[in-house]
């Protein structure tokens, strides 16, 4: 890419859109994910009686279907993005792409 | 002898030379030797990923750690795990667009060649050659006691076989190994989880009720315990797994071998799924283990501990819902995994050596096709030797502490250095080499006076160090280091590198001028 070229791609208001789509996407899921694992992080360092409480009167604690949650939290995230990135950000992508070939 | 292990083992290992004797026809470029000709597909490539994070360690150790302490074992399974969305959303798509074979691609890419080559290289060897260690030992003692054979010739088989699968298959050989073992390991955790279940009648509630009645902590295995009853402990934790995970190069290097960066995204898609999937079949294992295996004295000898040592549980629980025709099986896949993992290592490391050292910085990119094919070859051999000589070396050493520092370094050296050259325009030549060596050494130094091997290795009797943990702080240092040499750099290189950032970022975005994949 020249510098022209790397310039004029940076000003296309298509490509400022495409930027501004995927921070706010990628922004938020990384901000979920970081929250709800150091969120569980830190209520095993202080908090780790609140996660051995019973869940319904039984012996399956809350803490055992916390972990259970993570593994599909983490799971659905990542699907989330690639639905959104899929139908969303790859669209806007290829148009860019085509509006900058030179 | 276990024979049914050893001849399951052997249709494995046959296989697997058939697929590599496949892959090896198909291996002619640098590109197909690195990346198998970056025409992979996500499902597959997923598949890899998975095959590479569920490893003999996770597998065996997590259900170990289940088995003795409960609750406190599956909160290293979600470290691991709630990594991959972090490096899909961060990094994966990002480190397709703008990398070719390894991840030293992206950090050079519009920084010095010379110095930041050298610096990845030699965080890329420090971390395959210590986790290359960590399952070289492990992997000796593990196949002495299933197959009964010596721990030389365990080591030495393990070696020549990972040779022969790098050298001429490449990657392509290697992914199939791991994609062909994670399907194996994941199917015979399926049956095993279900035979558990089906043994409590399909109540997770009469299960985990049996194992607190029977098991010396009672209902404390139900809650977090000491494990971590350090705050910051516990977070240095956190941050050293999951951002370990997004440096490791043997992992990171998987991004190159498909197509483009939806393909990549895919990838993440499907192995973030059968990463947590196995990792909730390793609850019920773990858990079911403690009253199908920790009740039954047949699994003890005369002292009253589990034969074989903790890390056997699961293979005890494997025949006590299977027989031995299942036990054999479980015993063929853990060495299969051992394979697997240990391939793609040593083809982290050569790549490192052969396109990192040798075509780029000594040849300065005039290396041809074929003189870069022949010293990443000879450097997988002599990586391959190497590891059966350190194996060796280290056959009676206490090594629990590797894996923790491995994950250290990885997040330390790698991780920092590769996420601030793709999203901090102001990084330098002179600041990406800091931060990866403040990395390298704080992780190292800290390790070494931290309470595993000042304490459990060198038998001294206060830790200088006190966490166990070492990544909040070394990863902070290598933040810092290659911040504070970046801004500080005021030479006319620096800003050039700063200027060549722009166009660097509408790659990383937007896909435009990436390699693609080879067409044949």
């Amino acid at each position: 890419m020249t510098p022209e070229h790397i310039d004029s791609i940076s000003k296309h208001p298509d490509f400022q859109q495409l930027i501004r789509r995927k921070r706010r996407l990628n922004g938020s899921l990384t901000l979920t994910m970081l929250a709800a694992y150091y969120g569980f992080v830190l209520l095993v360092a202080f908090a780790p009686g609140l996660l051995g409480q019973s869940l319904s009167g039984g012996v399956t604690s809350v803490g055992m279907l916390v972990g259970v949650l993570m593994v599909l939290l983490s799971f659905a995230l990542t699907g989330i993005y690639m639905h959104r990135a899929n139908r969303v950000i790859d669209p806007l992508n290829d148009k860019v792409r085509q509006e900058c070939a030179q | 002898m276990n024979w049914t292990a050893i001849s399951m083992f052997m249709v494995f290992v046959c296989f697997t030379l058939l697929v590599t004797r496949w892959a090896a026809a198909r291996t002619r470029s640098t590109s197909d030797f690195y990346t198998a000709g970056g025409g992979l597909t996500g499902m597959q490539n997923g598949l890899a990923i998975a095959g590479d994070m569920i490893s003999a360690a996770s597998f065996l150790g997590i259900s170990a750690m289940m088995f003795m302490n409960g609750y406190d074992g599956l909160l290293y399974a979600l470290g691991v795990l709630a990594g991959w969305p972090i490096i899909l959303f961060l990094i994966a798509e990002r480190l397709r667009n703008l990398g070719k074979y390894t991840f030293a691609d992206v950090v050079s890419y519009r920084l010095a060649q010379a110095p930041v080559r050298l610096s990845a290289a030699f965080g890329t060897l420090t971390v395959a050659l210590l986790y290359l260690v960590a399952q070289m030992v492990g992997a000796g003692k593990l196949i002495e006691l299933l197959f009964g054979i010596s721990y030389l010739y365990a080591v030495t088989l393990v070696g020549v076989l990972m040779v022969l699968y790098v050298t001429f298959g490449g990657m392509l050989a290697t992914t199939w190994v791991q994609i062909i073992k994670a399907v194996m390991l994941l199917s015979g955790t399926t049956f095993m989880a279900f035979m558990v279940l089906k043994h409590f009648g399909f109540s997770t509630e009469a299960m985990f009720a049996s194992a607190v009645a029977v098991h010396a902590k009672g209902q404390a295995i139900m809650a977090p315990g000491a494990l971590l009853s350090n705050p910051i402990d516990a977070i240095s934790l956190g941050l050293g797994m999951m951002f370990g995970t997004a440096g490791l190069p043997h992992i990171l290097m998987r991004f190159f071998t498909v197509s483009d960066a939806k393909e990549a995204r895919k990838s993440v898609f499907y192995a973030t799924g059968f990463i947590g999937y196995f990792y909730l079949l390793l609850i019920v294992i773990g858990f079911g283990a403690i009253v199908m295996v920790g009740t039954e004295p047949a699994y003890r000898d005369a002292s009253g501990a589990i034969i074989g040592g903790g890390n056997m549980v699961a293979v005890h629980l494997a025949q006590a819902v299977g027989g031995n025709l299942f036990l054999g099986f479980i015993s063929a896949v853990a060495f299969a995994t051992i394979l697997a993992v240990v391939a793609g290592l040593a083809l982290s490391g050569a790549s490192a050596i052969s396109h990192d050292l040798y075509a780029c910085v000594v040849r300065k990119g005039q290396a041809s096709e074929q003189e870069e094919m022949r010293m990443s070859r000879i450097a997988t051999l002599l990586i391959g030797l190497l590891a059966v000589l350190l194996g060796l070396l280290f056959e009676s050493q206490n090594i629990a502490f590797l894996s923790g520092l491995v994950l250290a370094i990885a997040a330390s050296v790698n991780f920092p250095v590769l996420l601030l050259s793709m999203f901090w325009k102001g990084l330098t030549t002179r600041g990406a080499v800091a931060g990866s060596m403040a990395g390298l050494v704080s992780a190292i130094v800290l390790v070494v006076l931290g309470p595993a091997v000042w304490v459990n290795v060198l038998h001294n009797e206060h830790a200088l160090f006190p966490y166990s943990n070492p990544a909040l702080f070394s990863m902070s240092l290598a933040f810092l280091g290659a911040w504070a040499f970046s801004v500080t750099d005021s030479s006319q290189r620096a800003s050039e590198e700063r200027g060549r950032y722009l166009g660097q970022f509408i790659r990383s975005m937007t896909g435009i001028g990436a390699a693609g994949a080879s067409k044949h």
